[in-house]
């Protein structure tokens, strides 16, 4: 019983204090938040992927933060990244747009990357209303029918002709092979996509070799000795980092010496570091190259090159566009009400009448299915491992 | 012509590595009659011990300490990758499966996947998901054979991976041991009242399985040098394959039906379309084996003492 005698005087004391404090205290009232969803590929297949994501978009929060918070409509907002890793699996990826949207309750979403995981995250963020942009899918069936996705690259069935287009002019092929990985979605649609676009130029047959592979296949001998035996003038792989060394050091062991064209997928500063030399004087599409940027690109590649000690891939660069998109379209809606779904679908509409975007990896204003119309970029990897702007490719 | 010699040599070099693995499973299956399902991981883990070996001792050249010439580098890289992995083998039986020997056959394998996922994860908790790449430690030299490419790499993985498995059947059927071992695959019950020390022979199974997938990891990482935590799994399931495919328990067998999956897979990718290459291929394995359910080289459990 004495005890109280102490414990209530103490109480009431410690209360007073911590009232008196926080009543004094010169801090502003905390700001509303608004909550965005980063489902990236931390781990599995291609973690730089993921890695590449979170950091430009933590770069972007930080001036957020800067900025005091993001102001909608004359009121500031603190903003809130939730970041979910999606291991690069189809099913992970479903499952942390779900636990993004029903549980973390964000407003948007952006990524995932690859398409073989944004694909089915974007099923699940059409599904339940919830406005995602994907910044490197590039898969058309990521925003096909489906309003609430949209993405901030361009598409397969245009790389692939820019592909077919640029090899016809630089070089004058006509007889093309192509080596891809037949159980995941980005490689197989773009080998689809380049070889219908290169029989168009070339008359049927002209693919002469269209080799496949599965994921996670470390031998390509059988395929590229009947790709050398084809008598292809030159290899596309639309592959990512974790083949193409391997491709490129086994072709050349069997001695396959003509040239080797990606796509950009091989835009990583991974595939250098892993397939060194060998990748020397390739050509790839892409959406931005970073050596020989000017303006805006150029400020956002020194910002990040500082703060991470290396040059931003495209991720980065498409990360960082997504999420000022984001930002765009919440600021475009001028009120936050609070109820989640209403906010979804005035940020997703504010998303879609966006004009003219001025991206850094290109002017942007997206079509009806959520695809942003833009220039494509053919990259030449030097002979000290950059990535240097080679020429444009416009849309038709 | 040459154009299928081609697809022989890269045939012998894939199968190289299926052997090398399966002789893994083989052996231990042999031995105590249990799938050891981490095998394939161990094969990672193997593939990275060679990796930080041979990081190590080339850094001590840059480091101005000692510069050893790119071939002791591999020759060291080997006995002491076999030898690590070997006690990492030693470990997993120690732990995982002596204390299940008496167990239900199923508890064992269930422990095998446990310790095989285990093993991932742990790579993925340690060294992050990132991807490793394994030093050259021999320059390719390409040669022209009659039209065929044929790199040094290759050659010595094959030439290698056949002596060992030449040395390994000649010291199952010479020495003392491979007649322990041989003992322990016809009856688990009498050879300890022979004098026999099982849980020796036991960790002396694991430590040569595990030194042969070792040697199979650090040629793994000269010929394909990408390394990443799950490298194991799929690899590791096809040389199971190889395994059983070659009659569960003969040694012999496994070596031989590793070269087997290996030119199957190669020349179904050749006749047919890429795409259904594993489709056909492990199809026709399941068509083998429908029609000699033992494998190519096993006998029946009848013919044994023990069912």
């Amino acid at each position: 019983m004495r005890m109280y005698r102490v414990l209530v005087p103490l109480l009431v004391l410690s209360l007073a204090v911590a009232l008196g404090l926080s009543g004094c205290a010169p801090t502003e009232e905390a700001l509303p938040i608004i909550k965005i969803g980063l489902n990236v590929e931390l781990t599995g297949d291609i973690p730089k992927v993921g890695e590449s994501c979170k950091r430009a978009a933590e770069m972007w929060l930080e001036d957020i933060e800067a900025a005091g918070g993001l102001e909608v409509g004359g009121k500031k907002y603190e903003v809130e990244l939730v970041i979910e890793d999606n291991e690069s699996k189809p099913e992970s990826a479903a499952a942390a747009a779900t636990k993004l949207i029903t549980q973390d309750e964000v407003l948007a979403i952006v990524g995932p990357n690859a398409s073989k995981v944004a694909i089915p995250a974007g099923e699940v963020c059409n599904n339940l209303e919830c406005p995602m942009i994907s910044p490197w899918s590039t898969n058309p069936r990521t925003t096909k029918d489906r309003p609430w996705v949209f993405r901030a690259c361009f598409l397969d069935d245009f790389q692939g002709p820019v592909v077919a287009r640029f090899v016809t002019e630089e070089f004058g092929f006509t007889k093309a092979a192509v080596l891809y990985d037949v159980a995941s979605d980005y490689p197989k649609g773009l080998a689809e996509f380049f070889k219908q676009a290169w029989e168009e130029i070339h008359g049927p047959g002209s693919v002469v070799a269209f080799e496949s592979f599965v994921t996670k296949d470390r031998d390509f001998s059988a395929q590229l000795t009947k790709i050398i035996a084809s008598g292809a003038e030159f290899l596309f792989l639309p592959q990512y980092y974790d083949e193409v060394p391997l491709i490129l050091k086994q072709a050349q062991e069997l001695g396959f010496d003509k040239p080797v064209v990606g796509s950009d997928s091989w835009g990583s500063a991974e595939l250098v570091k892993l397939a060194g030399p060998l990748c020397h004087g390739c050509f790839f599409s892409t959406h931005y190259a970073a050596a020989g940027a000017k303006g805006a690109t150029k400020e956002f590649i020194d910002r990040y090159k500082e703060k991470y000690g290396e040059v931003p891939d495209d991720v980065a660069a498409l990360t960082w566009d997504s999420v000022r998109i984001v930002e765009a379209a919440i600021k475009a809606v001028g009120e936050i009400t609070g109820d989640l779904a209403t906010d979804r679908k005035a940020v997703r509409d504010a998303m879609a009448a966006i004009k003219d975007f001025q991206g850094i990896t290109g002017r942007m204003t997206f079509t009806e299915e959520g695809d942003p119309i833009k220039a494509a970029v053919i990259v030449r990897i030097n002979e000290a491992g950059e990535f240097e702007f080679y020429k444009f490719v416009s849309p038709e | 012509m040459t154009y299928l010699l081609q697809h022989v040599v890269n045939a012998l070099q894939w199968g190289s590595f299926y052997a090398l693995i399966a002789l893994g499973y083989s052996m231990v299956y042999s031995v105590l009659m249990l799938f050891n399902f981490a095998h394939g991981d161990i094969f990672m883990v193997g593939a990275y011990i060679g990796l930080f070996v041979s990081t190590g001792l080339l850094l001590l050249g840059t480091a101005g300490a000692v510069t050893l010439p790119n071939w002791l580098v591999l020759v060291l890289t080997i006995i002491l990758g076999m030898a690590l992995t070997a006690v990492v083998g030693m470990l997993v039986e120690r732990v995982g499966y002596r204390p299940l020997r008496k167990a239900p056959r199923a508890s064992a394998a269930l422990t095998g996947l446990m310790i095989g996922i285990t093993f991932q994860t742990l790579n993925l908790a340690l060294l992050g998901a990132k991807r490793r790449s394994f030093p050259a430690l021999i320059e390719t030299a390409t040669y022209q054979v009659a039209g065929v490419s044929i790199t040094n790499t290759k050659i010595m993985i094959v030439v290698i991976s056949l002596l060992l498995m030449l040395a390994l059947d000649q010291f199952v059927r010479r020495t003392k041991w491979g007649m322990a071992m041989r003992a322990m695959a016809v009856d688990i019950f009498v050879v300890p009242l022979m004098g026999v020390p099982i849980n020796t022979m036991a960790a002396l199974t694991f430590a040569l399985g595990s030194a042969l997938a070792a040697v199979a990891g650090i040629f793994f990482g000269q010929a394909y040098p990408v390394l990443e935590p799950y490298m194991g799994a799929l690899l590791g399931w096809k040389a199971f394959v190889a395994a059983i495919l070659g009659g569960r328990g003969s040694v012999l067998g496994a070596a031989l039906a590793g070269f087997m999956l290996g030119f199957i897979e190669i020349f179904v990718a050749v006749v047919f379309p890429s795409t259904l290459r594993d489709l056909i291929a492990y199809s026709a394995i399941l068509l083998i084996l429908t029609f000699r359910p033992y494998g190519l080289f096993g006998e029946p459990y009848s013919a044994r003492l023990r069912l």
